[in-house]
């Protein structure tokens, strides 16, 4: 970590940060030298994100008390204890000489100013350029980000840009008083992973250029090999390990360290294998780590008989413009001639980036969508065709998950009530005693405690909410479990941790997934099959095995070849990307081509290109 | 139940405001016995201030009748105007916003559009126009003020459920198959309650006043009947050398709202699991 060559640029010295009575960050050390990027990891409540706000002395604006420690910067008269400044002082201080990207960039940029103005804002501000030198500096910035057509983009605003223009933009302000440091909070969490390649190459690139030290704060181990020099690993507010990144990933001493990197999927790690397999876990027991779990062939499949669901040739539109009188002028053909079977006992996962159409199958399968065309049957019966209580005993057979598990629980009702819910609306139990004896085992089920039933959803962390939604799920005794981005919310080591329970519940009531994810190595671990979608089309389906050995179609391979790989000593062999996804909204009559599919292998099906 | 008697529901707010409440409730529940001899004019203690004479601790009316007396027996008006005006207008209003924005479509255009064309009417043309055609009382004062006050619970409620009909719990329970009244009892009805309750203190102060307002013009109960609104107005042309005749009325009024506010802070953050609106 001290290379002597380098010199510092910034160093926290026994921090420790509470908020009110409770201490979030206790004695934390490390420094970052000049040039280099320092990954801060963790998970969810570990304390790095308070790091980053106390670096920039945006802590104690919410609250926050600095109780011991020092955080000193490098600056022109030699070094000073950032906690010293007054606020007036600090605010010289950020966006000069210490720059900061939040994880959101939807919602941090100011929707009524046009990009232009709010990069020649922090000119005008900390360099005391005039409005045009600002202005003609920010179009510097903008194709330093690479963005395309600079002069044109300074006049937009905010919502004519999609995710990863904004959090280009949101780096070009960043950068724009040539910081010594930038700290990047989450910068790619809430990006596609092609987008997110994109900003990690322009980020090195930037630091390259401009030599400044970064410090990346990330749950997401790929991207801390991508990118990081050094790591620092939290944990519980405290710093239990740092070092170079190759000898992190190497030879990680700490157990949580050990723990965190077993619990990270690394795409290829099943090649070769014809079934998806449970893998044993490394989790920490009393602050030991202790393998839990069995190796075990997922060959739950049963492919011979009839398939459980079955869609043919699916469409579903959505209206985006109308005339006054109602007739559709827009719309975007949200999923086009999707076809598709799910098997009794098989994963299949649909992936895809933002607006493939992957959430919208889902949702149409759960008949929370209506299909524009198509045929979905169930167990053989017509969806289309069935009357209502055949529709209500399907919501009994089809069971959702949904992406967040902060949202997906009603915050006024006790998690027993949420849980017997199903049990109540399909009057499976009709008496009280003995729903919430099923509770309880439902409880149990998913590993939870069967006392927790009395308990409102905030008193609960993410990965417990998402088991809680889990054995809501499983309350109606279903067949087929449609998972929607449900492993997105949860730090690496909950979600793996999940992967083993759905693994398990497959085994044991032989429950077919539906498994909607945009994470490739997630989906690799997990499925027996694999249908990759883009703009709404199937383009590749196939055995886990044939998309990701023989991968036949492009889109297919630029989406693997985006998947940071966590393994710092992997050359980076990546065709360079670049673009956005088109728009998808089309005219009303002008339906997109329906695709061809040509068979290069049994049950491999590849779209013409 | 025994949750409520955990510490954290006895707060501050809760004591005062309680206690505020059941002060005046009680007070003008008992006010017949009490104050038997209320509407006693005696011209003879005519414009007595506050605090001189123990028979009338908060002095007279420019016809002797003590205030006191006065104040508590017309609480009964006041209170029950103030009241039953704003629960109806909460059930009709509610009612119909869950309707508006849960089933959207057809309903919520007939709904909303009866709300434009309420809203576009002025009270005092409503008033001096439902009261000619029904007749002024009690009973009709508070249908009156349902009528115009429902549809501000309604557009409340409604911006409510738009905002929650999307949120993935509730989309969860239609997943499940919950039926739709079910969805709306149990996960839009909770989750809505809070701006509802603190607009229902805000209006009982305000019906007591419209209650005045309407009498002072003749639309609303027999101005004979002392209401707190009523002694308000009555009081205003004395208030340059008799301030008590009106202020004291506007106390009572003011510590009912008061009281009934604390409260609804109170319950809006018991009725929250998770705490967060208190402090």
């Amino acid at each position: 970590m001290k290379d002597l060559s380098s010199p510092q640029v910034l160093s926290v010295e026994g921090l420790s940060v509470s908020f009110g009575k409770s201490r979030v960050i206790d004695r934390l050390s490390f420094s970052v030298g000049k040039g280099r990027t320092v990954a801060v990891v963790g998970e969810s409540g570990s304390g790095k994100s308070v790091t980053s706000l106390s670096i920039m002395r945006l802590a104690d604006l919410t609250g926050a008390s600095y109780d011991a420690g020092r955080i000193v910067l490098e600056g022109e008269g030699g070094e000073f204890n950032l906690l010293d400044l007054t606020q007036d002082e600090a605010r010289k201080i950020r966006g000069k000489d210490i720059a900061m990207i939040f994880q959101e960039p939807m919602t941090s940029l100011n929707p009524v100013y046009t990009i232009g103005e709010q990069i020649a804002e922090i000119l005008m501000l900390h360099n005391g350029l005039s409005r045009e030198a600002a202005l003609a500096e920010a179009a510097k910035l903008l194709s330093l980000v690479r963005l395309p057509d600079a002069d044109a983009m300074l006049k937009r605003y905010p919502h004519q840009l999609s995710g990863g223009m904004r959090q280009r933009v949101m780096i070009a302000i960043a950068v724009a008083c040539r910081p010594k440091l930038l700290i990047a909070d989450e910068p790619t969490t809430a990006l596609d992973v092609t987008i997110q390649a994109q900003i990690l190459d322009i980020l090195r690139d930037l630091q390259a250029e401009m030599g400044m030290s970064i410090i990346f704060i990330t749950h997401d181990m790929g991207v801390v090999a991508e990118i990081a020099d050094d790591v620092v690993v939290m944990w519980k507010g405290e710093k239990v390990e740092e070092g170079p990144v190759k000898r992190i990933f190497a030879q990680p001493e700490h157990p949580y360290t050990r723990s965190l990197l077993s619990a990270v999927p690394k795409l290829g790690s099943t090649e070769g294998q014809d079934f998806p397999y449970k893998t044993p876990l490394t989790v920490l027991v009393d602050g030991q780590p202790e393998l839990v779990g069995e190796t075990r062939v997922q060959d739950t499949a049963q492919t011979d008989g009839a398939p459980l669901l079955s869609v043919r040739d699916m469409s579903v539109d959505f209206d985006i413009k109308k005339t006054w009188y109602g007739r559709t002028t827009h719309y975007v053909p949200a999923v086009s001639n999707a076809t598709l079977d799910v098997y009794p006992g098989e994963t299949i996962s649909l992936v895809g980036e933002s607006g493939s159409g992957k959430s919208t199958i889902a949702r149409t399968v759960m008949q929370l969508v209506e299909p524009t065309k198509g045929r979905i049957t169930f167990d053989g019966r017509d969806m289309a065709a069935m009357n209502l209580s055949e529709r209500q005993k399907l919501r009994r057979d089809i069971q959702y998950i949904f992406q967040d598990p902060f949202a997906s629980l009603n915050p006024r009702q006790t998690v027993g009530w949420s849980v017997a819910e199903p049990i109540r609306t399909h009057g499976l139990i009709d008496n009280e005693r003995d729903t919430k004896r099923r509770v309880s085992e439902l409880l149990e089920r998913v590993g939870m405690p069967a006392d927790v039933a009395e308990r409102y959803p905030h008193q609960f962390s993410g990965g417990q909410r998402q088991r809680i939604c889990i054995a809501r799920a499983l309350a109606g005794k279903p067949r087929l479990i449609i998972a929607d981005e449900v492993l997105s919310a949860l730090d690496v080591s909950i979600q793996a941790q999940v992967i083993n329970l759905f693994m398990d519940l497959q085994k044991e009531e032989g429950i077919a997934f539906l498994f909607v994810s945009h994470d490739m190595a997630v989906v690799e671990k997990i499925s027996h099959r694999v249908a990759v979608l883009y703009l709404g089309q199937i383009v590749e389906l196939g055995s886990r095995r044939q998309v990701f050995e023989n991968t036949a179609h492009p889109y297919t391979r630029r989406l693997l070849s985006a998947v940071p790989n966590p393994d710092p000593t992997a050359k980076r062999e990546r065709e360079p990307l670049s673009g956005e996804l088109p728009s998808a909204t089309r005219r009303a009559g002008d339906r997109p081509a329906t695709a061809v599919y040509d068979e290069i292998a049994k049950g491999h099906f590849v779209a013409r290109h | 139940m025994t949750a409520f008697f955990q510490s954290r529901y006895w707060s501050l707010e809760f004591i005062l405001g309680a206690g505020l409440t059941t002060f005046i409730v009680i007070g003008v529940l008992l006010s017949r016995w009490l104050f038997p001899d209320v509407g006693a004019i005696d011209l003879m203690a005519r414009l007595v201030p506050p605090f001189e004479r123990p028979d009338h601790l908060l002095g007279t009316d420019p016809l002797g009748r003590d205030v006191m007396a006065r104040i508590f027996v017309g609480g009964w008006i006041s209170l029950k105007v103030g009241f039953l005006s704003v629960l109806g207008s909460v059930v009709v209003g509610v009612l119909m916003g869950l309707i508006a924005g849960y089933y959207r479509g057809v309903w919520d255009i007939i709904v909303m559009r009866f709300a434009d064309v309420q809203l576009a009417l002025p009270f005092i043309l409503l008033a001096i126009t439902i009261i000619a055609i029904v007749g002024g009382s009690l009973t009709n004062t508070i249908i009156l003020l349902i009528v115009s006050q429902w549809v501000q619970y309604a557009r409340l409620v409604r911006a409510q459920v738009l905002a929650l009909r999307d949120r993935e719990f509730v989309l969860a329970a239609r997943a499940i198959g919950v039926k739709n009244r079910n969805i709306i009892m149990s996960h839009l009805l909770p989750n809505l309650m809070g701006p509802v309750v603190v607009l229902m203190t805000l209006n009982v102060a305000n019906n007591i006043l419209l209650e005045s307002s309407l009498t002072f013009l003749g639309l609303g109960v027999d101005p004979t009947i002392p209401s707190w609104g009523g002694m308000l107005a009555d009081g205003r042309t004395y208030l340059q050398n008799a301030w008590w005749v009106s202020v004291f009325p506007g106390v009572a009024i003011l510590l009912t709202v008061l009281g009934l506010n604390l409260l609804g802070d109170w319950l809006r953050d018991t009725l929250d699991p998770t705490g967060r609106t208190q402090k």
